[in-house]
């Protein structure tokens, strides 16, 4: 089953084409990796899936459900969340509160309620802590829960981050260079949250240069290059694909080193 | 609200008996009027908290919402609507208890105006109204669009006050009545009122104070902060972050208004200083040196900077001192001056309690 499919996307800044011709589909619970050079779109391409802007031309449908054009918040709802290539907690907010604010649109409460703390929005907070800490918990970090965010270390930060969009119960997840930042023992703890988190039934668009770990546990991979797609196919095929081994000339040992990718993680 | 939280208010409840208590030995009560006053004006500086320290929206026109209740309230009540007294609906809205016939203060005739209560929930709903028409076109954008757009809102409204024959031009209302609030408590600043009256405005802001805490300790306040750290971010977690920011916007306006309202029953009239810019920035002033997202700290503040000036401590700089206040709060400590301070003695403590461990090992 398809679970998102996207249509000739075309982003355009300007004189730039950050992406174009971009069609893809991810299948429902799977691992589906995005891979390019610096600059090849694949944030952008990530920003438009979740709302933050439209794309210039082409669409994207979800389940059947054509997403584009709405608002983030609504993306969301429809149980598409994501983390960003730079960690953006709410700098104020403890850990805890951070991985509540993604429990925002799966509960309910008004100014009424809250301002009254009338005992269904008590009972509803509780609920929501609950569930905040066990997603923490997921992630390792149920320990940090009342910890100020800014206390947090760079790959501790992209595990909150993470915990916070698991708390949103999405369907689909999508991550932008999780593991950028993280040492080979973070990194490895990261693949094994990853697989798990799949298991659990939430399907994986994955951007990450980590050629070793996308080769590791991605089912398929897309390749872009300045915008348009050169390759996609599962990671064998990729990693032979001569399109994509030119395009990373510089980078091609890397390419080479993950054909023994439980070597490297190891 | 935790319980250090209701500790506080506690102390704060008992700081309030206290001061009467002993404004009232000292044979001092004048005192209390001003510090009436002063419990209203901080209503605004709460909701401004709301809007600015938490979900970080500057606003410059809470001045504007002020009056605007103010005005409401003012006008509702003091204007004559005898020309239709003989209307059916006149009939109607008398027996709602909407209006009401009143003997002119002046003259002696008897006069249809708007009861008190009639006109203040008229000026709740108008100012939803306008706060939604001011806010959402400029909330919709990022940055500084709203202290830009509420500067020109507030700016119009002391223009429109000043230019209207109904608002009194720059004379003003006065003659507006006492308000009856519940039944044998009156907003009215008359000499033999003044207890209640203090006691009244006390209890309203400390119950403003429990709500905007509550709120901020809660799904709602929740997101507030998390669209002051992070707009996108928010949006991205399913916060419609528009929704919340003008939620935050038209409940901080109703304070003001709320607080509008309630000042011009207890002085019995308004004129339309209260809508210029300076108090606009007089507001802002209250919240940063408060602390900007620390409702006790600005409460504080408010308290003590509005009792000064309307004592006229500060004579003809009136303006000027909470211009200088501001600009050396935002740029030497944009924290505040509660938050250095609470380091600094926290430091001293862990010191003192160092330094005790020291000497008790040397001995
Ligand atoms: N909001 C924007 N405005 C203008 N140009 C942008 C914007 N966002 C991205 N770009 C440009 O679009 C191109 C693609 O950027 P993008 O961030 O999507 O690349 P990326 O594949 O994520 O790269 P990296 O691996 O470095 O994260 C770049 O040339 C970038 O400068
Ligand atoms: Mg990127």
């Amino acid at each position: 089953m398809v679970l998102l499919e996207a249509f000739g996307i075309r982003q355009c800044f300007g004189g730039l084409v950050a992406l174009d011709q971009v069609s893809f589909k991810v299948q429902a619970g799977t691992i589906k990796a995005v891979i390019g050079p610096n600059g090849a779109g694949k944030t952008t391409l990530f920003n438009i899936v979740s709302g933050i802007f439209p794309p210039t031309a082409g669409k994207i449908v979800l389940e059947d459900r054509q997403i584009t054009g709405l608002k983030p918040f609504q993306v969301a709802a429809l149980g598409i969340s994501r983390t960003f290539q730079n960690p953006s907690l709410f700098a104020h907010l403890s850990v805890l509160e951070n991985v509540m604010v993604g429990r925002h649109g799966r509960t309910y409460g008004g100014l009424f309620n809250c301002s009254l703390r009338l005992p269904a929005q008590r009972r509803a907070e509780r609920e929501a802590r609950d569930f905040a800490l066990d997603c923490l918990d997921r992630v390792g970090l149920a320990w940090m829960a009342s910890e100020s965010a800014q206390a947090l270390s760079f790959g501790q930060r992209r595990m909150v981050e993470l915990a916070r969009a698991l708390a949103t119960e999405p369907k689909l997840l999508l991550l932008d260079e999780p593991a950028s930042g993280l040492n080979t023992r973070e990194t490895g703890d990261l693949a094994k949250l990853i697989g798990r988190i799949r298991q659990s039934g939430v399907t994986i668009l994955l951007v990450e240069h980590d050629m070793a770990l996308v080769m590791e546990i991605s089912d398929d991979i897309l390749v872009l290059h300045f915008g348009t797609p050169i390759a996609e196919g599962p990671p064998a095929q990729i990693q032979n694909d001569p399109k994509v081994i030119a395009v990373y000339l510089g980078e091609d040992s890397n390419v080479a080193a993950s054909k023994e990718p439980e070597m490297r993680l190891r | 609200m935790n319980r250090r939280n209701y500790f506080h208010l506690l102390l704060l409840a008992a700081a309030v008996i206290l001061i009467q208590l002993c404004a009232s030995g000292l044979n001092k009560e004048f005192y209390l009027t001003q510090l009436t006053m002063s419990a209203y004006y901080s209503l605004v500086v709460l909701g401004l908290c709301l809007l600015m320290g938490c979900a970080g929206q500057a606003s410059l026109g809470h001045g504007a919402f002020f009056a605007i209740g103010g005005y409401m309230s003012a006008v509702l009540t003091t204007h004559n609507l005898a020309v239709w007294q003989k209307a059916v609906w006149a009939g109607w809205l008398q027996r709602a208890g909407v209006l009401v016939l009143q003997d002119n203060l002046f003259d002696g005739t008897s006069q249809l105006v708007f009861t008190p209560w009639a006109a203040f929930l008229a000026a709740m709903v108008f100012t939803i109204v306008i706060a939604i028409l001011v806010g959402y076109p400029s909330l919709r954008l990022k940055g500084h669009y709203l202290a830009m757009a509420t500067l020109g809102f507030s700016l119009i409204v002391y223009r429109l006050l000043l230019a209207s024959p109904l608002t009194g031009s720059a004379d003003g209302i006065n003659g507006v009545p006492p308000w009856p609030i519940l039944p044998g408590l009156t907003v009215s600043g008359e000499k033999p009122l003044r207890i209640s009256n203090y006691y009244l405005s006390w209890l309203i802001a400390m119950m403003a104070l429990v709500l905007l805490m509550n709120l901020v300790h809660s799904r709602v306040g929740r997101a507030l902060r998390a669209i002051h750290d992070g707009e996108t971010a928010a949006n991205a977690m399913g916060i419609n972050t528009g929704r919340f920011k003008l939620m935050a916007f038209v409940v901080s306006a109703l304070l003001a208004a709320a607080a509008g309202s309630f000042l011009t029953h207890y002085n019995a009239g308004i004129g339309p200083s209260e809508a210029s810019a300076m108090k606009s920035v007089r507001y802002v002033t209250l919240v940063a040196v408060g602390g900007m997202d620390n409702f006790w700290g600005s409460l504080l503040m408010s308290v003590l900077l509005n009792f000064l000036s309307l004592r006229g401590y500060f004579g003809t700089y009136d303006h000027a001192v909470f211009g200088i206040i501001l600009i050396l709060i935002i740029s030497l400590m944009p924290d505040g001056p509660f938050k250095p301070l609470g380091n600094l003695i926290q430091r001293l403590s862990t010191n003192r309690i160092a330094g005790g461990k020291e000497k008790h090992g040397s001995a």
